[in-house]
C-alpha cells in the first residue's frame, strides 16, 4: 500500500515547490495511471515512492515502511518490495535476457536453484520464453521492456511503478505492453504506471491520478484524463 | 554469507581486475614502487637502529681515576658513580689490568717488557643504558670526585644518533604520502571499473541489492591488485636488499656499518607489505565506490 499525506516537495536550490500538499492513497491490489504534463511533478512522486530523494515535508508510506522514519540501511528491503521499470528499460547490455533478470536475483541474495526455477517462469509470463540466450541489442523496444518488466517482477515485489514505459513504442507495442501490465495486476501486484499518453490511458478504464504543476487535481475511477495535454 | 555468495562476489572483484588490465598493471606497479620505497626508508631505519643498538652494546666511557688516590680509595668510587642515571654497568680496571690489556691489544711483548704500571691509571668502564644520553652522562661522570677526566665517544654516538633521525622522520613522511598517493591510485583505477559497470550498480540499487552487496567486489578488486603489489614489491626488496648488503659486505664500510641479514627481517616485512597491500586496496576500492551508494 502507497500513502502519501500531505506530501511537499522542493529541490535545493529551487524557487518553487516541485510537489505540493499531495494526498494519495494506492490500495494492495490496485491498477493506477499518474499521468501529467512534463514538469507536473511524476517523477518526482516516483522517486519519492523509491526512496531516491526525500520529500521536505508530509508523510510517505510505502508498503509498510514509512519513509518519513526510515534508515537508510532499510532502503534495499524498501526497494525489494518494489519493481521499478524505466522508459530507457535499463538492460544491461552485456548479459543475455536470461542474465539481465537473473542479476536482479542474484544481487539480493537468491540462490542458483531458485534462479533457475524462477527466471523461466517470469520470462513465460512476459512472453520472452526462447529469447533467453538473446542480447539486449538483438530484441525490439518491445521485447527489450519486456526484459525490464521481467526484471521488476522476478523478485516478485508488491507494487510495480513503471515511469512512462512505453515512451520508446510505438503504439501496437505499447498496448501490448498495457496488457501485460494489466496481466501482471491481475495476478495480484500492485501497478503504478506513469504516464502522458492520452489514448493508452483512456484504453483503459482504471483509477487515473492527474498532476498539473505539482499539485494533485484530479483522481477518478473512471479512466477519464483529466487534464488536456 | 553463503558459498554461492562468496564465490560470486569474489569472481565479480577478478573481473574489475582483468576487465581494463593495463590500468590493473599501473596500478600494481604504482603499489609496488609505493612500498619498495616505503620498504627502502624502513629497512634502512631498521638498519640504522639495529648499529644504534650494537653501538649501546658496545660503546662505553672511560673515566680515569684521579692518580692522587690510593688504589683502595679508587674503588671506593665505583658507588658515587652507580649512583648516576643510564648507566647499565661499571667495571673497575686496576692500573695492572690496563697495562696488560695494553699489551696483549699490541703485543709484542718485548718491546713493552719494560713498561710499569704506574704510567696507567685506574680507570672504570661505564657502560650506558641510552647512548642519546651518553654527554650527559659523562659529564655526571666527570663531576663525581676523584674522576680525574672521562673518554667518551660523544661525537660517533650523535652522529648515528642524528642519522637516525633523519631517517625516521624523512621514512615517517615518505610512508604518509607514499600511502595518500597508493590509495589514490588504486581509487582511480577502481574507479574506471566502477564507470564501467555502473548500469550493472544502477540496477542494483534498483532492486534492493543492499551496499555493502554492491561494494563488496571493488573491495575485492582493491585487495588483489593491492596483495599483488605488496607480493611483487616484496620479492623486488628482497632481491635490492641482498644486492646491496652483499656490496657493502665486500666494501671498506664493512667493519663500519653490519647490515642485518634479510632473513631476520623478511617475515615482518612481508607483514607489513602485505598488510598495507589490503588497507591501501580495500580503502581505495570502498573510496571509489562511495559516490554511487549514497542515492
Amino acid at each position: 500500500m502507497v500513502l502519501l499525506n500531505d506530501v511537499k516537495m522542493k529541490y535545493p536550490g529551487s524557487r518553487a515547490e516541485t510537489l505540493r500538499d499531495i494526498d494519495l492513497t494506492i490500495q494492495d491490489g490496485e491498477f493506477v495511471f499518474l499521468v501529467g504534463p512534463s514538469g507536473s511533478g511524476k517523477t518526482t512522486i516516483i522517486k519519492l515512492l523509491t526512496g531516491e530523494i526525500r520529500a521536505t515535508g508530509g508523510r510517505i508510506e510505502v508498503n509498510g515502511f514509512d519513509l518519513r522514519t526510515m534508515k537508510r540501511r532499510n532502503l534495499p528491503k524498501l526497494r525489494r518490495s518494489l519493481g521499478v521499470i524505466f522508459q530507457d528499460y535499463r538492460l544491461i547490455k552485456d548479459m543475455t535476457v536470461y542474465e539481465n533478470v537473473a542479476f536482479a536475483m542474484r544481487v539480493v541474495g537468491a540462490s542458483n536453484r531458485e534462479i533457475r526455477k524462477r527466471v523461466p517462469y517470469v520470462l513465460d509470463l512476459v512472453d520472452l520464453s526462447g529469447r533467453e540466450d538473446r542480447y539486449p541489442r538483438e530484441l525490439s523496444g518491445g521485447e527489450q521492456q519486456r526484459v525490464a518488466i521481467a526484471r521488476a517482477l522476478v523478485n516478485s515485489p508488491d507494487m510495480i511503478i513503471a515511469d512512462e514505459p512505453t515512451g520508446n513504442l510505438d503504439p501496437a507495442r505499447s498496448l501490448e505492453i498495457m496488457l501485460l501490465f494489466q496481466k501482471i495486476n491481475e495476478l495480484g501486484t500492485t501497478v503504478l504506471i506513469v504516464t502522458h499518453e492520452k489514448e493508452l490511458v483512456n484504453a483503459f478504464s482504471k483509477r487515473v491520478v492527474s498532476l498539473s504543476d505539482g499539485c494533485l487535481i484530479s483522481d477518478g475511477m473512471d479512466g477519464y484524463y483529466g487534464y488536456e495535454s | 554469507m553463503s558459498l554461492n555468495r562468496i564465490t560470486y562476489l569474489f569472481r565479480e572483484g577478478l573481473r574489475g581486475v582483468f576487465s581494463h588490465g593495463f590500468r590493473s598493471f599501473a596500478s600494481v606497479t604504482v603499489i609496488a614502487a609505493c612500498l619498495i620505497i616505503m620498504g627502502s626508508f624502513g629497512l634502512v631505519a631498521v638498519n640504522v637502529d639495529n648499529l644504534i643498538g650494537n653501538m649501546e652494546e658496545d660503546s662505553q666511557i672511560l673515566a680515569f681515576v684521579d692518580e692522587s688516590l690510593s688504589d683502595s680509595d679508587a674503588r671506593s668510587i665505583e658507588g658515587a658513580i652507580r649512583t648516576i642515571p643510564n648507566i647499565r654497568d661499571v667495571q673497575f680496571i686496576s692500573r695492572e689490568e690496563a697495562m696488560d690489556n695494553y699489551k696483549n691489544t699490541y703485543g709484542d711483548s718485548s718491546v713493552f717488557e719494560n713498561l710499569d704500571a704506574t704510567v696507567f691509571r685506574n680507570r672504570y668502564v661505564i657502560r650506558l643504558n641510552d647512548i642519546t644520553l651518553m654527554r650527559e652522562t659523562a659529564t655526571a661522570v666527570d663531576a663525581v670526585n676523584g674522576i680525574a677526566d672521562v673518554n667518551a665517544p660523544v661525537s660517533i654516538a650523535e652522529g648515528f644518533i642524528a642519522v637516525r633521525n633523519v631517517v625516521s622522520v624523512i621514512t615517517a613522511i615518505l610512508i604518509v604520502i607514499l600511502l595518500v598517493v597508493s590509495v589514490f591510485m588504486m581509487s582511480n583505477t577502481i574507479k574506471l571499473a566502477t564507470f564501467t559497470r555502473r548500469d550493472e550498480i544502477a540496477v542494483m540499487k534498483m532492486v534492493g541489492a543492499s551496499n555493502g552487496f554492491i561494494r563488496t567486489p571493488f573491495v575485492v578488486e582493491g585487495l588483489i591488485l593491492g596483495l599483488l603489489g605488496a607480493g611483487i614489491a616484496f620479492l623486488l626488496q628482497w632481491a635490492v636488499y641482498d644486492f646491496i648488503a652483499q656490496k657493502i659486505s665486500v666494501s671498506v664500510a664493512a667493519n663500519l656499518i653490519q647490515v642485518m641479514p634479510f632473513s631476520l627481517l623478511m617475515t615482518p616485512l612481508l607483514i607489513v607489505f602485505l598488510a598495507i597491500g589490503i588497507l591501501v586496496g580495500a580503502f581505495g576500492g570502498a573510496m571509489a565506490i562511495r559516490n554511487y551508494l549514497k542515492v
